[in-house]
């Protein structure tokens, strides 16, 4: 029998040792921008406490249906180019808090690696809580058969963030993931009035990490007002907003995964 | 008299943002000793016990649980007037086992802390709905990261807009109380990556003041309540 994730080309994980650093938005905007190259791209969001993807793609109140091979993923607009799934779509009410211990965690993940009919996929992509827990031991164990092309690492530029990042490296030594690179996230804001540049949260340590342990950088992303509010809509903004401040960055990102997606295969 | 008991085990962040990094904790007859930033203010966190900053700890939620319940247990803590405990984001174990472990003792309530955004707020709605669950009292929400105040023109942006009305909405649709509202200041991240008192650093900021109305009314709500308490007794 034909496994769920036998169609699917490369699989991606978006970890951060850090809550609130932004991997839920690195996972979205890449698979927007991914899209935008031509690929189909899927969303196994694993947050289980917090799932905020269903949202930044404004399908939080669909439903999820079964067929023949598992559940079927939700598809964010008739393209069907991206598709998405969620403990967000199970729960019957939005503000029903999932209070589970680890097992319980470790059984829907297990589920949502093995059960979703993801069909052909150019990537997947897993957007994971914050930590090395539960849901991080469950995914890389139920995933590791289907060889992930690797991790992005997602931190702020302060000290405090990246302290917590360090960790999450060590343990994508420990199980042996690859990392693709770290990404800074909410470095630095453009005031839109009059320009001038404030480090909010602090400046490259992202980038300082990167270095220090031989692993790409990926790039920084600023604070962008205009993505914050795309997101909360639900809204592309890849497509809508390429003169953004934050759209190169993620472009730039985008275009280094599909480089080391094409170096792979040559 | 403050001990700060820091439980997300993952991500220790309390050691640095203390200026406590590179501390170790030290066991005597009596216990664990927390380790001091001033003689009335004592730290533990699972920070204190890894030997290098790239130790993961990388535990499922069985062992979690168990480190925390010793933090409570061993930890040789004194007389105290507050314990706060430090949260990892979510509604799991460290949360149930918390509350659990301290069921016995009193839980004056819980300070929730939110984005303005709806990203966020939809989150912290669950949190809330975990504190009625385990029937953990709310003291109040806080929105942290609300504005921010251009240095040069003096403009105020909302980098993370509060698209569907922000805490004080949602405080209101759930009838919890608005403690107050923090503004972004690029001097607090700098604080707490030197670990050092924001509040000492930069006593003028805007942010101090919104940081010390919200303390006075967790002070207030807790004073009010144990002189409930004591009433009734």
């Amino acid at each position: 029998e034909r496994s769920n994730l036998a169609g699917v080309r490369h699989i991606l994980l978006v970890l951060s040792g850090k809550g609130g650093v932004g991997k839920s938005t690195i996972s979205t905007e890449l698979a927007l921008s991914l899209r935008h190259s031509g690929k189909k791209v899927g969303i196994l969001d694993v947050d289980l406490c917090g799932p905020s993807i269903p949202r930044m793609f404004r399908v939080q109140d669909n439903d999820v249906h079964q067929c023949d091979g598992g559940w079927v993923p939700v598809f964010v607009d008739q393209d069907k180019s991206i598709s998405l799934m969620s403990i967000g779509f199970l729960l019957e009410k939005p503000d029903d808090a999932v209070v589970w211990r680890g097992p319980k965690k470790n059984a829907l993940i297990k589920q949502f690696v093995a059960d979703v009919a993801w069909g052909d996929l150019d990537f997947l992509i897993v957007d994971t809580p914050p930590g090395t827990s539960d849901e991080h031991i469950s995914t890389v164990e139920a995933l590791r058969p289907y060889k992930p092309l690797g991790a992005i690492l997602v931190t702020t530029p302060q000290a405090v963030s990246v302290g917590d990042v360090r960790r999450e490296l060590t343990f994508c030594k420990k199980t042996g993931l690859r990392v693709l690179g770290i990404v800074e996230n909410m470095s630095g804001f453009v005031c839109p009035h009059c320009s001038e540049c404030t480090n909010i949260f602090s400046k490259g340590g992202g980038e300082e990490l990167a270095k220090h342990a031989g692993v790409p950088f990926l790039g920084c992303v600023p604070l962008d007002p205009q993505l914050s509010q795309s997101l909360e809509e639900g809204r592309d903004f890849i497509q809508e907003f390429p003169k953004s401040s934050a759209f190169p960055a993620l472009a730039h990102i985008t275009q280094q995964i599909l480089d080391g997606t094409s170096q792979q295969s040559s | 008299q403050v001990a700060l008991l820091d439980i997300d085990i993952c991500g220790p962040s309390i050691p640095k943002m203390m200026g406590l990094e590179g501390e170790q904790v030290h066991q005597s007859g009596s216990g664990w000793s927390p380790v001091y930033v001033e003689e009335n203010l004592g730290v533990m966190s699972v920070g204190f016990l890894l030997s290098s900053p790239d130790d993961a700890v990388i535990w499922r939620g069985p062992k979690k649980n168990g480190l925390i319940k010793q933090f409570l247990r061993d930890v040789d803590w004194g007389e105290v007037d507050y314990l706060i405990v430090d949260t990892p984001p979510g509604t799991s174990d460290e949360h149930l086992s918390i509350v659990q472990y301290l069921s016995t003792t009193h839980i004056d309530g819980a300070v929730i802390i939110t984005t303005p955004q709806e990203v966020s707020l939809q989150d912290v709605r669950k949190e809330i709905n975990f504190c009625h669950k385990v029937k953990l009292p709310i003291i109040g929400v806080v929105e942290n990261m609300s504005g921010f105040i251009c240095p040069k023109c003096k403009n105020e942006s909302q980098i993370f807009p509060p698209t569907t009305g922000g805490a004080e909405k949602m405080c209101q649709n759930l009838n919890v109380s608005l403690l107050g509202k923090v503004p972004l200041d690029p001097q607090i991240g700098k604080s707490c990556d030197k670990g050092q008192s924001f509040l000492s650093e930069a006593p003028e900021s805007p942010a101090t003041s919104s940081y010390r109305n919200i303390i006075q009314r967790i002070q207030e709500y807790c004073d009010q309540h144990h002189f409930q308490d004591e009433k009734n007794i």
